[in-house]
This record gives C-alpha cells, sequence and structure tokens, in this order.
C-alpha cells in the first residue's frame, strides 16, 4: 500500500499531467469569461430597464430591441436597408482599397514616385472625408455614388500609407538575394515586393474596413434616403429608439463579421507568418 | 601543374563617402583564386571582408579597380552568394526558395525540378520541401541557402559568414556537409569567416586581412589532404601551430585598430 502511494508520487509524467489539466481548466474558464461578458452586459442591461432603474424611454431592454428586430425583419424594411448599406460598404471600399494598393506599390517601388505623391498624400490625410462631404454630394447628388465616394475617400488613406510601408520596410536582405540571383523587373515584383509588403498591406485593408463602417453611417445620417445611417437618423427624430438601436446592433454585428473574414483571409494569403 | 586562374582582382580600392568620416573600405587589393580553389578571408569584423565579398557578388561598385571572374561557358551565372541564416526568404517554400535562381534564370522546368531535387536530397531537406522557412531549424535555414547556391550552379560560389549564427555543433556538421558537396562540384570558393577554426577546416588558403583600410597581409596555405574532418585539425600539431601565427597576426590587428579608435 505504501509502496504504491510512492510509485505513484514518483511518476514524473502523472505530476506534469496533472499540471497540465490545471492549465487545460484555466484555459477554459478564460474562454469562458470571453463568452460571458457580452452576456452578462445583456442581462444587466436587461434587469436594469426592466426595473425601472434605467429610463425604459432611453434605453428599452434588449428582449425589446429583439422584438422590434424581428418585427422589422418580417416586414422587410430591414433588408432594404441593409441592403443598400452593404452595396455601397462594398462598393466604396474596393474604389478605395483598389487604387490605394496600386498608388502605395508605385510609391513603395519608385522613390520619385513617392517623394513626389507622398506630400500630396500627408497634406489630405487629415482632413476628414466627413467634413467634405456637402462638397460631395454638391458634386455627385445624394444617391449611393455620394456614399461610395465618401466611403472610398476614407478608405483610401490607411491602405496607401500601409502598402507603402510595406514596401519600404522589406529587409534589404531579400533585395541582395534577388539582386545576386538576377531577379528581373516583373519576377522581382511578385517574388519579392508583393509577398514581401503583404502583410503590413493587408493590415491597411483591415484598418479600411473599420473605418468604411464608421464612416457610411455618418454619410447616411448627413445626405441619404436609406441605408442603415438613415434608419438610425430617422428613429432616432422620430423618437424610435428600439428601431435606432437595431440600427446600431446591425453595424456593431457587420463590423465584427468583416474584421472576421479579413483576418480569415489574412491567414490564408500569408501563410508563411 | 599550375591551375587555371578563376577571379582575378588588380588594384582594387573601395571607399565609402560620407560627410562627416569617409572610410577607405578596401585599399589596392591584388589577388588572384585558382579554378577549384577553397579560399578563406579573415580578419576583424569591418574590415572590410564584406565590402570585398560583395563587390564580387555585384551588389557594390569598386571605386578603382577592377575584377575578372573567368568563364568559359557563358550560360553559367557568374557567381552565387550563400547568404546568412535570414537571406533565406521567408515568403518561399523551401523547394521555392532552392529552385530560387534556376527560375529567375527561367531554365526549363524539367531541369529546375531535378537540380532542385538532386540538391534538396544533398542537403537532407527533401523532407521539408513544402515547409516554409520559420518552421525550420537555424541549421535547416542555412542548408536552404547552401543549397540554393550550388542548385544554381554559378562560376564561383561566394560565402558571407554562413555558420555564424549556429551553435557549435551544428556548425560542425554543417561545415562537414559543405566540404563534401564541394568536393563533388569542385567550385571555386570564397569563403568569408572571423573563426580561424573554420578557416583552418575549410581552406586550401588563408587570407588575413588588416582593417581600415583594409589590406590582405598575410597569406597561409593548408595542404592538408582531403577530404578532412573536426578532428583532423585539432589533432594535428602543425594545425595548432598554424591557429596560433594566425592568432598572433591577428592580435596584433585588433589591438591596433583598438588604440587608434582611443
Amino acid at each position: 500500500m505504501n509502496k504504491k502511494i510512492t510509485e505513484v508520487q514518483e511518476n514524473p509524467f502523472e505530476i506534469e499531467q496533472q499540471e497540465w489539466r490545471k492549465r487545460q481548466r484555466k484555459e477554459r474558464w478564460k474562454q469562458m469569461l470571453t463568452i460571458a461578458s457580452p452576456v452578462f452586459m445583456l442581462m444587466l442591461w436587461e434587469f436594469l430597464s426592466q426595473t425601472g432603474l434605467l429610463d425604459i424611454r432611453f434605453f428599452p431592454p434588449p428582449t425589446a430591441i429583439v422584438g422590434t428586430f424581428i418585427d422589422m425583419t418580417t416586414s422587410g424594411v430591414l433588408f432594404e436597408h441593409v441592403g443598400i448599406s452593404l452595396y455601397r460598404i462594398f462598393l466604396g471600399f474596393l474604389l478605395g482599397v483598389v487604387p490605394g494598393v496600386v498608388i502605395g506599390l508605385l510609391m513603395g517601388l519608385y522613390s520619385p514616385i513617392r517623394h513626389f505623391i507622398s506630400p500630396i498624400v500627408m497634406a489630405l490625410m487629415p482632413i476628414p472625408t466627413l467634413a467634405l462631404l456637402p462638397i460631395i454630394i454638391i458634386l455627385f447628388g445624394i444617391g449611393d455614388l455620394s456614399k461610395v465616394i465618401t466611403i472610398a475617400g476614407s478608405v483610401f488613406f490607411p491602405v496607401v500609407i500601409n502598402t507603402v510601408a510595406g514596401v519600404t520596410n522589406i529587409d534589404s536582405i531579400y533585395l541582395d538575394v534577388a539582386k545576386n540571383y538576377g531577379a528581373g523587373k516583373v519576377s522581382f515584383f511578385t517574388k519579392i515586393a508583393l509577398p514581401g509588403a503583404l502583410p503590413v498591406m493587408l493590415e491597411g485593408i483591415q484598418m479600411g474596413q473599420a473605418i468604411a463602417l464608421l464612416t457610411i453611417v455618418a454619410a447616411e445620417m448627413m445626405g441619404a434616403t436609406s441605408g442603415i445611417g438613415f434608419l438610425i437618423w430617422t428613429s432616432y427624430k422620430a423618437f424610435l429608439l428600439q428601431e435606432m438601436y437595431v440600427g446600431l446592433i446591425l453595424i456593431s454585428f457587420f463590423g465584427y463579421l468583416f474584421s472576421l473574414f479579413l483576418r480569415g483571409l489574412q491567414k490564408k494569403m500569408v501563410p508563411w507568418r | 601543374m599550375k591551375k587555371k586562374a578563376k577571379i582575378e582582382i588588380t588594384n582594387l580600392t573601395k571607399a565609402f563617402y560620407k560627410k562627416q568620416s569617409s572610410v577607405t573600405a578596401l585599399e589596392d587589393i591584388n589577388l588572384t583564386i585558382e579554378e577549384g580553389e577553397f579560399v578563406c578571408l579573415v580578419g576583424p569584423s569591418g574590415c572590410g571582408k564584406t565590402t570585398l565579398l560583395r563587390i564580387l557578388a555585384d551588389l557594390e561598385t569598386p571605386s578603382i579597380g577592377d575584377f575578372k571572374i573567368l568563364t568559359e561557358d557563358k550560360t553559367r551565372p557568374l557567381q552565387s552568394m550563400v547568404f546568412q541564416e535570414r537571406g533565406v526568404i521567408p515568403w518561399l517554400t523551401v523547394e521555392e526558395n532552392v529552385a530560387f535562381g534556376l527560375k529567375m534564370r527561367r531554365l526549363p522546368k524539367e531541369v529546375i525540378r531535378e537540380r532542385t531535387a538532386y540538391y534538396l536530397k544533398k542537403t537532407g531537406l527533401d523532407p521539408f520541401s513544402t515547409l516554409y522557412p520559420k518552421e525550420l531549424s537555424g541549421g535547416m535555414k542555412q542548408r536552404v541557402s547552401i543549397a540554393r547556391a550550388f542548385a544554381n550552379d554559378p562560376e564561383i560560389l561566394l560565402m558571407d559568414e554562413p555558420f555564424a549564427a549556429l551553435d557549435e555543433q551544428n556548425k560542425f556538421i554543417l561545415q562537414e556537409e559543405l566540404l563534401s558537396i564541394w568536393a563533388e562540384t569542385g567550385k571555386t570558393v570564397l569563403f568569408i569567416t572571423h573563426s580561424i577554426d573554420e578557416a583552418l577546416l575549410l581552406s586550401d588558403r588563408i587570407l588575413l586581412m588588416s582593417s581600415q583600410p583594409g589590406k590582405i597581409i598575410h597569406e597561409i596555405k593548408i595542404d592538408l589532404p582531403r577530404p578532412r574532418k573536426v578532428e583532423d585539425i585539432r589533432e594535428n600539431p602543425e594545425m595548432a601551430a598554424k591557429f596560433v601565427e594566425i592568432w598572433q597576426h591577428l592580435q596584433e590587428e585588433v589591438q591596433n585598430s583598438r588604440r587608434e579608435k582611443n
């Protein structure tokens, strides 16, 4: 009996296994915390507004918001607003990212171009595109195009700046390798410059996505007749706060969805990291 | 049986100009390296040995003077460099890294595949051919760099302290592997190192360099028979004497340059 106990105590793997189990339990506990925090927030909100501790007119309980969400979905109003907003975001995002990447690569690869364009970029960047919205509306009308242009303008800057940084920060030893092994212009671009710049470039695109969502809501509030931003703004003005919250939560949801998608894309495109 | 010259360097000087402090990295270097010879350049850091290698690798241009790499086969690249460990390109797989030079030269796919496979096998990398470099150890990464240069089949090989970042045991293993591949191909090699032991093991000839201005101050022939092993160098009293000789030369150099700095 005694002997058996010492044997158990002396087995290093069993001791380590116990340690390992403890660590696993801790990990699971942390995962639980991550899931619990938003649930806890919602429950607290529900409790506070049900009991009247929060003013129900300004903070309707989450269950009521869900009810409104279902009503709006079945009536089809929501799809219309969400659809048009997604369309604008998508188009504006592309219109910002594509020129951002192209101009960024040109600036990164050719220093005269970089020296010529970068003061322009630096000067324009601090101006919020939203501040230009009145002019954009005058030029492009109150329809979709003005929203698309506004988003494109906001997305462009982080993408162009990160693309330039991505190219110029490639370790010079890879440039030496390319030169020593006789890489031509095209090979240099496809084998060294583009893949080398990609990680930092994708960070910029990630940022651009977040900015696109911020911009669409504001742009639709100021001059639009449809979209999630329009929904939020008109609901607020009509004091339909439940509808307004549906809009806000949708924005949060899509932001989360897009960044998950882009993160997945990043893993696919940069498998060597 | 005098062999043919492969590399000829004549009156080569390289200076770096800066507004505050200009440096003469290399001063009036004259050097001939024979075909198939393994030459090590040894010297304290900052003595210009890397500059000399980079000039031969066409990554820098000499200020004055000239060099020639003699060739009979025009289709072959003149030189390939074995870079330090971090010269392995992280976004290419092991196989793509080894094939890099061949792909850049647009050789037929069949040739690329065959030569890449041969050197992957030779360096023991074939089980890892589809992995990215981040998954390899330091020694394995350095094998990629070596395989890439040999696969390119150049007239001469230039090696820039390829084993400097490895631990000692791995270094011994890779040195012997390098010697065995080299013996098979018979390439002319110019190898930079600051390790005297490494130079004794690898070279036919060791060139000692002084710093600022970088000059070749001494030359030592190593005629130990090949194939050599790490143990042979350690056991051989003649090599021990050569070690001391080299060290005394270099010691003077290191101390001189320190005095100048103070």
